[in-house]
Order: structure tokens, then sequence, then C-alpha cells
């Protein structure tokens, strides 16, 4: 067994192990942390197929965002999961019965495809060069050259969504205490310290 | 391959996306130091902005057909025009808003940037040459108009429009992409030169499934039936000069669009798509004649009154022949003018901080503002389609084009729905007319006088000098076959 198929073997395993921790865990923030797991062992076995672009993308767009995203709704909506969980054993019949069909067809569908060898050679021939740069390398060649006016349009989108974003939440409310670092370098002992006589068996007022 | 052999595409062509486009980003910038002072010098900026770009697409040579940005960016005659009407409607746009939000003290900086950034996407969609530009066109445009659509974020209408707008927007582009995706696939193009030729040789069942999925996107983009549902609940609930700029700028680049992907891109299976045009124009035309009758809100009455004139100039792109792309270029103009000028109308009724936007608030105009209800009469006789103005050349064109091409039937449902489309504009005349006054209104705002005063010059006198644009359609439809 060579080591890349002992990676494999690895990366899949704690994949299919933690996907089922996902849905099999009681508290739903480690149901997120198994998600981040599966994530992190998919991008692994992407890794392995050479394919190092996609897995820097599901670590940095899954991992980053949107993982963190769930963990930030599931810890701020307080959802009760073990009380949703409640028919698990009632619904468990129907649901083993159409989770067997779904397999049993996909394993019909997919096992009867075979991929045409032309296919796997002809359009990756195209792709700018060849065997020689890696495809992170590749896609930036064809992104910032022949691509780079749908790139810059893309990058006017996301200029627009965090304007929106901006436009439609950004309120000045009133009476919020902010940081004015002038003010505070500004302040001398004159403004910050008070010195009173206090008459004996008076006090003052403060 | 190494980054000193790459060749930088011609920008030339690009010069006024890049213009709006280096302006939108100054003006942010200016925008977020200065703060909410800024909004009167950002809103200038901004017209200036589409001012240069519109001297910049009337600039580039007449009739020449050039494609850059790797074939995605394509520039003609017909771009030349439609981007001509965009910058134009932005603008007018633009002047409507100005007045009213600083009232309404909702006037912010960013508005004035999200119309110049919309109109980026408008221009990029009606440039597409291929799949892709059209789509990233079209999402920029559509993402902007979500956000303006709930500019007025304390009012709970204007929160609900924005978000149907979202949510059924999110859908058609989803379709749109769907179908795209399908062309894709069958063709092995995303260029619309490469479709051309590939579907030349075989069109297949994919093909067409892809071309019904994308004309359910650009339905939707158009407001045209079945896909028109979301119309009247956005145009009622965004605040009135956010109304005013979706009836305008936006229409005419999903319009362009509707153009360019079927005349552009399958003329080869032109009675393919022609059914489904047919079908969208006839029931567009039905809808927006029936259902505005019994409507009482002039902002709802507008939105279908959108939706029927959208109907009229699909039956030009029904035809699918030059002299129909006239008239849909045509129909488009002269409705751009009509639509803000109404507009223009509708935002000048107004006491206070208080805007009537109901029928019955018209009432005896004629005798509290003569000339505002002249002129509106004017826009309502031309919507109707009522000889010597504008919008009875403006249905003749299209019906011409149909006419000529076999199309009686259409043509035909489109003569009847103009008639029973006349009832509700010419109500407006006699609520106008022959009512009682119920008080006058505030004097109009300048920037209200600059939009009604162009558009009622080109609605009333078009038939005096009807050659500039009747010749400009041509030059642009030429270019197209």
């Amino acid at each position: 067994m060579t080591a890349a198929a002992a990676f494999f073997y690895l990366f899949s395993a704690i994949t299919v192990a933690s996907g089922f921790m996902v849905i099999a865990s009681r508290n739903p923030v480690t149901s997120v942390l198994f998600l981040i797991l599966a994530f992190v062992n998919a991008a692994g076995l992407f890794m392995l197929m050479g394919a190092e672009f996609l897995a820097m993308i599901l670590i940095v767009v899954y991992v980053g965002a949107v993982a963190v995203l769930f963990l930030f709704v599931v810890m701020m909506l307080d959802v009760d999961f073990a009380e949703l969980r409640q028919g698990f054993q009632d619904y468990l019949p129907v649901g083993g019965l159409i989770g067997a069909v779904f397999l049993v067809e996909l394993l019909l569908v997919v096992g009867s495809w075979a991929i045409d060898p032309g296919l796997v050679h002809g359009p990756l021939a195209n792709a700018p060069g060849g065997e020689t740069v890696t495809n992170t390398q590749a896609l930036g060649l064809v992104l910032y050259t022949n691509y780079f006016f749908l790139f810059q349009v893309a990058g006017l989108i996301l200029l627009v969504a965090m304007i929106g974003a901006i436009v439609l939440t950004l309120r000045e409310r009133p009476g919020v205490k902010r940081q004015d670092i002038s003010v505070q370098n500004a302040r001398t002992q004159a403004m910050a310290v008070e010195v009173r006589q206090v008459p004996s068996r008076q006090g003052v007022e403060v | 391959m190494n980054a000193a052999q790459v060749v930088l595409p011609a920008l030339g062509p690009a010069l006024p996306e890049l213009i709006l486009a280096v302006g939108a980003l100054v003006l942010i910038l200016y925008g977020a130091f200065k703060g909410e002072k800024s909004t009167e010098g950002v809103t200038v900026g901004t017209l200036i902005v589409l001012i240069l770009a519109l001297f910049a697409v009337v600039s580039q040579p007449l009739g020449a057909k050039v494609t850059t940005l790797n074939g995605a960016f394509i520039v003609d005659g017909f771009a030349r025009v439609m981007k001509s009407l965009v910058l134009l409607g932005s603008a007018a746009a633009l002047l409507l808003a100005r007045d009213l939000f600083e009232r309404e003290r909702i006037a912010r900086f960013e508005y004035p940037i999200l119309i110049l950034l919309s109109t980026i996407g408008m221009l990029i969609m009606v440039s597409a040459n291929d799949l892709i530009a059209l789509y990233m066109g079209l999402e920029l445009q559509s993402l902007a108009a979500y956000v303006i659509a709930s500019f007025h974020r304390d009012n709970v209408r204007s929160t609900e429009a924005g978000l149907k707008y979202f949510v059924l927007g999110a859908l058609s582009s989803g379709m749109l992409l769907y179908g795209a995706s399908l062309i894709y696939g069958f063709t092995g193009s995303v260029s619309f030169p490469g479709i051309v030729t590939a579907l030349r040789e075989t069109s297949g069942l994919g093909v067409i499934l892809g071309i019904v999925f994308v004309s359910a996107g650009v339905a939707f983009k158009l407001a045209a039936v079945p896909f028109h549902m979301w119309t009247p609940d956005v145009y009622e609930g965004a605040p009135t000069p956010v109304t005013a700029f979706f009836a305008s700028a936006p229409k005419m680049a999903a319009m362009a669009m509707a153009v360019r992907v079927f005349v552009g891109a399958f003329p080869a299976v032109t009675d393919q798509w022609q059914q489904i045009i047919v079908f969208v124009s006839i029931a567009s035309m039905a809808l927006g004649s029936f259902a505005a009758i019994g409507q009482r809100n002039l902002k709802r009455l507008m939105a279908y009154s959108s939706i029927g004139n959208v109907g009229y100039a699909l039956i030009g792109l029904a035809a699918g022949t030059e002299e129909g792309v006239r008239g849909v270029v045509i129909y488009m103009a002269i409705y751009l003018a009509m639509t803000l000028g109404a507009f223009a109308v509708i935002l000048s009724l107004r006491r206070g901080r208080q805007m009537f936007e109901t029928i019955d608030d018209l009432s005896g105009l004629s005798r509290t503002h003569p000339w505002i209800a002249f002129l509106l009469a004017m826009m309502m006789f031309s919507l109707a389609g009522i000889p010597p103005l504008a919008g009875f050349f403006a249905k003749f064109y299209v019906f011409a084009a149909a006419i000529k091409a076999g199309l009686f039937t259409l043509a035909v449902i489109g003569v009847v729905t103009s008639v029973v489309g006349a009832y509700y504009y010419l109500r407006l005349v006699k609520v106008m007319y022959f009512d009682e006054p119920q008080g006058g209104y505030e004097p109009m705002a300048p920037g209200l006088r600059i939009v009604l005063g162009l558009s009622s010059v080109v609605v009333v006198l078009f038939w005096l000098v009807p050659a500039p644009l009747v010749g400009a359609a041509g030059v642009a439809a030429r270019s197209l076959f």
C-alpha cells in the first residue's frame, strides 16, 4: 500500500466518521466542529487528487466563512436540538427505507457510467501550460488575462454587496459611547482629578 | 507562457464603462471621507459622470462593430443607442430623486453611487457578447436595484419591496443560469457567435430547454407575464423616485439583453423562441390592460402600464426581423420619455412631507396646475397611442413589423388590448379635467421640471422631427443582422 493510498483511507475514514458525528452528536456546537473536521479532511482528499486550488478554496470558503457563520448562528439562536430530534425513532423506518432506495438508485445510475477516455485527455490538454503548471497557476493565467474583464465585474458586484449591507444596516444610534483617541490623549491632570477640602463631619456632594 | 507575452486587450470600446467605474470609486471615497454632508456633491458628481459616459458613447464610431476583452464585449450600433437610452434614464432618475429624498430625510450619498454601479451593470448587459458577461452585468444591475428598492429602510413597505425583489430576482437569476449552463453544455460555447455557429449545425432538445429557461430569466427582468408578479408590489413599495428608476433605465437594459440573446445568439432557431416571445407578448399586453383597470394607486397603475408596454415592445422582437428590432428600439426610447414624464408628475403631487399617489388625488389638477395637467394628459394620450403623439408612432412601428413578418394575430391582439388600455389612461385625463379639485400641491422641484419638460418635448413633438430617433434605431437594428 502506497503512502497516497494510506492517506486516502485515513482522510476518507475521518470524513465519513465526522459526517456521521455531525448528525449524531447531541451538542449543536460539536456538530459544527465535526462539520469543519469533515471539510478539512475533504480538502485533504482534494489535495491527494492534485486539485490544490479546490482544497484551498474549501478551507478558505467553507471552513473560514460558512462554518464560522454556522457556528455564530447556532450559538446565537439557541436551538434545542434534543427537542427537534424527539421523533427520531418513529421516523427511522420510513427514513431508512427512503435512504436505502436512494442508495440503490445512485448505485444503479453511477455504476453504469463509464467515462470516455478521450474526454479526460481532450479538454485537459487544452488547458494553458498542460502538465507543466499547477492548476492554481493555470487558473490565474486565464483569470487575469482572458477573463480579467469578468473578474473586475465580479469585484464591482462584491463592492455593491458591501455598500448595500452598509446602507441597509448601519445606523447612527444616539447615546453610544465611542472611544475618541484624541480626547483621551488630550486629557490632562486638571480634567481628570479634582481636589476638594472635605469639611469635618459634613462630607461633600459627589 | 509568461506574463510578458500577455497582450492587454483594447480598452477603448469599454470607455463609457471605465468612466462610470472610476467615477463610482472616486465618488465612494469622496462620500466616505466627507460623510453625510457630501450627498449633494456626490449627486452632482454622479450626474457629471453619467453625462461624460454619454459623450463617450455618442463619440464612438457610428456603425462600427468592435469586439474586445476576449470576445466578451461588443460595441455596435445597437449597443450605442441602447446605452444612450440607459444613461439618459439613469440621469433622469437621479434628477427625480434629489428633492424628495432630502425632504424625507433619507438622502444619503450611497443612492447616486448605487445608481451609478447599477448603470455599469446595465451597460455591460447591453454590450454582452457571451453568456458569462451577460450574467455578470445582470447581477451587478440587479444587486444594486435590490438595495435601492429598500432604500427607505424605516418604511415597512419599502423593506418588503426590497426583500420580495431580492428573493424573486435570485430565483430568476438561478433559472437564467440553469438555461445558460444547458446552452453551454449542448453547444460547447458561451460566446454568442460560437453558439450561432454551433446551432447552425445541430440543435437538440437540450438547447431548446436552455432557451426556455433563459427566456424565463429574461422575462422576469423585463417584468413580462408570466413572470410579472413582483412588479406591482415592488413598484408600490419602493420610494417613488426608485420606482421611476426601475421603470426606466433597467427596462432599456433588459430589453437590449432580450434582443441580444434572442437575435444575437439564437438566429438559427428563431421559430423555436418566437413562440415563447409571442405568448409572453400577448399575455403581457392582456394583463397590462385588463389588470390595470381596477387599480387606484398611481404607482401600481404605472407598474401594470409597464407590463403592458413591455408586451408591445416584445411584438417587435417576436417578428425577429430587422424592422422588428428597429421597432423595439423606437418603442423603448419613446416609452422612456413617457414613463419618466408620468413619474415626474406623480412625484410633484405633494404637500409638505405628504405624498399623494392615488388616482383621486389627481382630481381637478387642470384647475390648480393647468400646465402639469396638460402635460400629464399628453403623456396619457401618448401611452394610449393616440396620434400624433409619440406613443402612436411607437406602436405603429412594432405593429408594422409584426404584419410584415406575418404575425397578424399578434398585431390584432395588440391593437385590441391598446384600445382596452386606453380606458384607464383616459380615465386619468377625465379625473384631472372634470372632477372637483382637492386642493393644490406645492410647485414642482427644478429637477422634476427638467425631466418633465424634456420628456414632453419628445412625446409631443416627435412627429415633427422623427428622423434622428428612427434613423438611429435603423442603424441599431442593422448592426444586428
